[in-house]
């Protein structure tokens, strides 16, 4: 029964471990993302004049939400496209006109105002187009949202299924010790003195259960990143999170739970002996 | 000191156990209660201790109104009761030494107070030749007398006796009969429920008889019944 009540909290905080590094990595990626795209590109028409281009830049700097505006030439947009093909960048030497607009790029204060800044830019002359991220940063925070309401639903069960299972690894010792604990009464004992013992077995259950938990989480997580690592997801490990400084959070999580699901088990088991 | 008022209690299955019960006992008393299997003994008992609650009525100990004392304080109530069962109660993996002292740690005493008072009180039910005895290794009569050393290790004010001869031959009942005498001599309440006739009969204390939860006698230096 010690065995199942180690193992329960042990399964509990490991599935938590996963739920939790999966959300933690999703928020550091929409986090990223959100930064990446929390910027509005704005092009703008060829036809318009050096002059018409700084007003259009003033106006589109007093839009709120706005934190910066950066003008980006034609021949700016293309060296940074020859960049980005890398060795492809020569068939861009082909062309005879510089097909790319001139544009704006703006910064905004918070993702949240994309929507009201684009509206505000649509307004202004001399527009051609505009772009923006908010639909995929939008998709990403929906699933994170998702992730994370599924993981706290499952990790509340399994909660809920390890202090059951520890309340009744308490609840047999403490039927074990029936009569030692009702002579207790009859001398005087106070509740709090005849649970320290049991609160502790409770906890120590849950202790040893979040050890091992802790082991499993961090050295099932170290492996999943240098795997990824070494097959050269290079690009999709830099959005992970290191082991190490998961564990140290994860393990605060951990211990915190693992004591507290220790101390509610016995708490729940005693609660009917108590009443002698 | 222990003072019953209008004292009734009906269990949750309705039947009545104690119907507007009186008693007064006063401090240094030696109190038997008799009565037949049912009459109301055992209830009366669990009354002062706490283990139930009257239906209707107060019960006082020291003058305090223990109906009215909340569950966490329970514990220091019980501390002025030494209580002693039929069935001894002691914990068979600690020997007697232990068994005694663990009701001095239970309330806090100091190791030293423990060291001080364990021995002594041992050595006045006289089982100080057999401290680091276990359980098992003692015969009835000194089962009980572990009991008694515990139930007065603590100095309580009364020494509650739920048929502390009833497991015992009637030499051995004796024994802890003079036992408790001596107790009481010392200043300690004594209430025993007992059926013992011959020791009620014989020691001549205060007599209160139980019938069908109702106190149908009340007198000192009384007898276990009278032939009518």
């Amino acid at each position: 029964m010690s065995i199942a009540s180690i193992g329960s909290v042990g399964a509990t905080l490991t599935i938590l471990g996963m739920v939790l590094i999966l959300i933690l990595n999703i928020n550091t990626a929409a986090n990223t993302t959100q930064k990446q795209f929390d910027e509005i590109q704005v092009y703008l028409k060829d036809e318009l004049t050096d002059e018409e281009i700084e007003k259009l830049g003033y106006a589109i700097s007093d839009c709120k939400g706005v934190s910066s505006v950066i003008f980006q030439s034609k021949e700016q947009a293309l060296e940074i496209m020859k960049d980005q093909w890398g060795e492809q960048a020569y068939l861009l030497e082909g062309l005879e006109e510089n097909p790319l607009p001139n544009s704006y790029i703006v910064q905004l204060q918070d993702i949240e105002y994309a929507d009201s800044v684009v509206n505000q830019i649509k307004g202004l002359k001399g527009i051609e187009e505009i772009k923006y991220y908010k639909d995929i940063v939008d998709k990403l925070m929906s699933v994170a949202n998702l992730v994370r309401l599924g993981g706290l639903v499952i990790i509340g069960i399994l909660v809920f299924i390890s202090i059951f299972i520890i309340s009744n690894t308490v609840k047999i010792t403490v039927a074990a010790r029936k009569r030692e604990i009702g002579i207790m009464k009859y001398v005087g004992a106070t509740n709090g003195y005849i649970r320290g013992p049991f609160m502790v077995e409770g906890v120590v259950l849950g202790l040893v259960g979040t050890g091992i938990a802790i082991l499993i989480t961090f050295y099932g997580y170290k492996y999943i990143v240098n795997a990824l690592s070494e097959r050269l997801y290079v690009l999709f490990t830099v959005y992970m999170i290191p082991p190490q400084v998961m564990i140290n959070d994860v393990a605060i999580i951990f211990i915190a739970i693992g004591v507290g699901i220790g101390l509610l088990g016995s708490i729940i088991s005693l609660k009917r002996f108590l009443n002698v | 000191m222990i003072k019953y008022v209008n004292v009734s209690k009906v269990y949750d299955n309705g039947s009545k156990a104690l119907e507007n019960v009186n008693i007064n006992i006063e401090k240094g008393e030696f109190v038997f209660i008799v009565g037949s299997s049912g009459a109301g003994k055992s209830t009366l008992m669990k009354l002062l201790l706490k283990e139930i609650e009257p239906t209707e009525g107060k019960i006082f100990l020291n003058k305090v109104d223990i109906t009215k004392v909340k569950n966490r304080k329970i514990p220091y109530i019980r501390r002025n009761l030494g209580v002693v069962f039929q069935d001894f109660r002691l914990l068979p993996d600690k020997t007697v030494y232990e068994n005694v002292a663990f009701a001095m740690e239970i309330v806090g005493a100091s190791a030293r107070e423990i060291r001080r008072q364990v021995p002594m009180v041992l050595g006045m039910v006289g089982l100080s030749d057999k401290a680091h005895n276990y359980p098992n290794q003692l015969s009835g009569g000194e089962h009980q007398r572990v009991a008694i050393a515990r139930a007065i290790v603590n100095n309580p004010s009364v020494l509650i006796a739920d048929e502390p001869t009833g497991n015992l031959d009637p030499d051995t009942a004796w024994e802890i009969m003079k036992l408790i005498k001596e107790i009481n001599r010392r200043g300690t309440t004594v209430v025993m429920a007992t059926h013992a006739k011959e020791i009620v009969n014989s020691m001549k204390r205060r007599v209160i008889a139980l019938e069908a939860g109702r106190v149908v006698r009340d007198e000192q230096k009384g007898v276990y019944y009278h032939e009518d």
